[in-house]
């Protein structure tokens, strides 16, 4: 039975249920139990599960991400919250230097079944160092896995998928996407990790994005049918591992491919996907590969500057059209 | 209004056996058996045999670079003595010692250093984590295991070390921060040995003592000499009584020295005064255990001729048997990545290419990993 819910209720939903079914998840980050987290993502969970699972911690994400390492060395399964993935910077080092490589440095005797999660992305007119986009900085390195969902559905399939993961998942959830409602079903359901969505069929062009970027691509989508061209949206919901063989399967059949990515350009996801499509589709292809990014400044702190850095539709316009040959 | 005090303390400093023999009866009569202070000694000579020949491993270029434990061998083996085998221990890179009195394998130990990742792995059940190479990172981890123990109920406690650079990261504050905020069963337990690499203490800290960085965060704090493996004994089991009663933490700093360099990659004769290190060769661990033995009729020369021998009988087949282990196919570096290997690993492993340079993903060779 499916009913109308919002992304940060889908997430919840995500982490109550696996914490109803598994007694050694936990959540734990600034402000999640008694505020309900900074976005309301925990809203009700500190009554439901109690103060031993659900934690406030101190402004100390180093602190509570290594925290969440030691914990799942013996065998817990924690959910760490980050109030902005900006913040997961200063404990960059547990992160990226110790969870993804537990495994492999413990040979193979503690894997690391952690999530991290929390709101990335600029939009929100957070100031610049609030509003960093860490998909391609964290993408970078094995042993990680990393999700982006882009509408509720996704959100709660993806990140029960992500408890249940025994490696250490990144999901990133865009704030400007917290509110947006969408069909839920009450039953239960899981998403794989590692598989793309086709969100709009078409013939003309393969849009490639994830997370916000995906509605930019359809309003994009939307202008470009209006010209004739018709593009197919694909979703890729996960980065890493990265669906590669549904990102073929579109570009095989529309010849023209646009990845549209809300991070900076160098070394990036999108550059990671272009540079894919281009060895995979060689010959299929009708045009290079087209990239569309954030522009190369920090998020501005004006509105109006801050809309205009993001790979907006109007951006995504202009690189379909000059791929196609319609510019 | 006046002005008063709202806070004072004082920082002790455990000392039971000294530099200069004199032993404390009242705090340490039946603290160790005598059986088992012969095996602590024994242990400590056997682990010095082995840093001795790691160094030469590593100087005949059979290994890579090797940390010497050399002069701090009582604080890990006395830290690991006092605790149970359900404690974790939670350590760097120098803590040989208590690594091998918990039952980690020795060989284990040479071949990481050999360059060889199966060092790594070790025995299940030992509660032992991985060496930790940053600075500090493995503090929080300690953390977490507490908090993990207190989670499921059990009496675990986990003790991390770390040196007295280590004080100065981030991580140190915000794992003695978390430990004593969520009463969490850890111990923090500093091995002050005078230098962060090149870096003296005193340019670390301008406190006289690191042990007083714990009462900011509200919690016990110790200084023992860290070369009186009874003293260290001692803290490490009110710490461990603490903890297990009342789910407190402790920071413990032992005052010891590195009487070797930071590691082979290193030469300390380059800023280290010739003086320092001769004022501290006579305060080695072993110096003042043997001479415990002595004055009781326990030990003598005819008994340490013999311990020598089994020390080199001993480390030699532990080196013979690192040696012996037939090297990795470099297939093997893809194992420990995901506890599943995802497809984009097997097609690196099937091709031996990284993505830039693989095959098309059609025709690539998956034979190998079917």
């Amino acid at each position: 039975m499916a009913r109308e819910i919002e992304f940060r209720e889908a997430l919840r939903e995500a982490m109550s249920e696996e914490m109803r079914i598994d007694p050694r998840v936990f959540l734990m980050g600034e402000e999640v139990a008694d505020y309900h987290g900074a976005y309301k993502v925990s809203k009700g969970m500190l009554e439901e599960f109690g103060p031993r699972r659900i934690i406030d911690t101190p402004i100390s994400e180093s602190g509570f991400a290594g925290l969440g390492i030691g914990a799942t060395m013996l065998g817990l399964r924690p959910i760490v919250e980050f109030m902005s993935w900006s913040f997961s910077l200063v404990a960059a080092d547990q992160i990226m230097n110790n969870a993804p490589k537990i495994l492999y440095m413990s040979g193979g005797q503690f894997g690391c079944p952690i999530v991290f999660r929390g709101n990335d992305g600029a939009g929100g007119q957070l100031g610049s160092t609030h509003s960093w986009c860490v998909e391609s900085l964290y993408a970078n390195v094995p042993g990680l896995k990393m999700i982006i969902p882009s509408d509720p559905y996704d959100a709660k399939g993806l990140l029960k998928s992500a408890i249940r993961d025994d490696n250490p998942v990144f999901c990133l959830e865009s704030e400007r996407l917290l509110s947006i409602k969408g069909d839920v079903p009450e039953e239960e359901y899981v998403i794989p990790i590692g598989e793309a969505v086709v969100r709009r069929a078409g013939t003309d062009c393969t849009l490639v994005g994830f997370g916000r970027t995906v509605y930019f691509c359809e309003e994009a989508a939307e202008e470009l049918a209006k010209e004739g061209i018709e593009c197919e949206i694909l979703d890729m919901r996960s980065i890493r591992p990265l669906d590669l063989d549904a990102i073929v399967a579109s570009v095989r059949k529309t010849n023209y491919c646009v990845v549209v990515d809300q991070s900076w350009s160098f070394a990036s996801v999108g550059s990671e996907v272009a540079a894919e499509v281009h060895k995979a589709c060689f010959d299929d292809l009708d045009n290079h590969v087209h990239r569309v990014h954030n522009d190369d400044v920090p998020a501005p702190y004006s509105h109006e500057l801050e809309q205009e850095m993001l790979p907006h539709a109007r951006k995504i316009c202009e690189a379909v059209r000059a791929a196609t040959y319609n510019a | 209004m006046p002005v008063e005090p709202v806070f004072e303390t004082r920082i002790d400093r455990l000392t039971i056996l000294d530099e200069h023999g004199r032993f404390d009866e009242e705090l340490g009569a039946g603290l160790i058996p005598d059986e088992d202070v012969v095996a602590l000694y024994r242990h400590m000579v056997i682990c010095r045999h082995l840093d001795e020949i790691a160094f030469k491993l590593q100087r005949s270029g059979r290994m890579g670079t090797y940390p010497e434990n050399r002069g701090q061998e009582a604080t890990s083996l006395g830290a690991a003595y006092a605790l149970q085998k359900k404690d974790w221990l939670v350590t760097c890179y120098r803590e040989n010692a208590g690594l091998f009195w918990r039952g980690l394998p020795m060989e284990l130990v040479l071949l990481h250093w050999m360059g060889d990742e199966r060092g790594n792995e070790i025995p299940e059940g030992l509660n032992v984590t991985p060496l930790a190479i940053p600075i500090g990172t493995q503090m929080l981890h300690a953390t977490g295991l507490g908090w993990a123990s207190k989670y499921r109920g059990d009496d675990g406690i986990a003790c991390t070390f770390f040196g007295d650079g280590a004080t100065s990261e981030g991580d140190f504050h915000e794992a003695m921060n978390f430990a004593a905020n969520l009463d969490l069963p850890v111990i923090f337990f500093c091995q002050n040995n005078s230098w962060a690499i090149s870096v003296p203490t005193r340019i670390q800290c301008s406190a006289p003592t690191i042990a007083q960085r714990g009462l900011a965060y509200g919690m016990d704090c110790i200084q023992v000499d860290g070369n009186d493996i009874f003293a260290v004994v001692k803290a490490v089991r009110d710490a461990a009584e603490r903890a297990r009663t009342n789910q407190r933490p402790t920071f413990i700093e032992a005052v010891t020295y590195r009487l070797g360099d930071h590691t082979t990659a290193d030469d300390a004769r380059r800023y280290r005064d010739d003086e320092e290190l001769e004022m501290w060769k006579l305060r080695d661990p072993m110096i003042r255990l043997r001479g415990w033995l002595d004055a009781r009729g326990l030990w003598d020369d005819s008994k340490q001729a013999s311990l020598q021998e089994e020390a080199e009988a001993h480390i030699a087949a532990a080196v013979q048997r690192a040696s012996d282990i037939e090297a990795l196919p470099p297939t093997e570096f893809f194992k420990n990545m995901y506890k599943t290997m995802p497809p984009n690993l097997q097609q690196q492993m099937s091709t031996m290419r990284t993505s830039s340079l693989g095959r098309n993903p059609e025709t690539a060779d998956q034979s190998a990993v079917s």
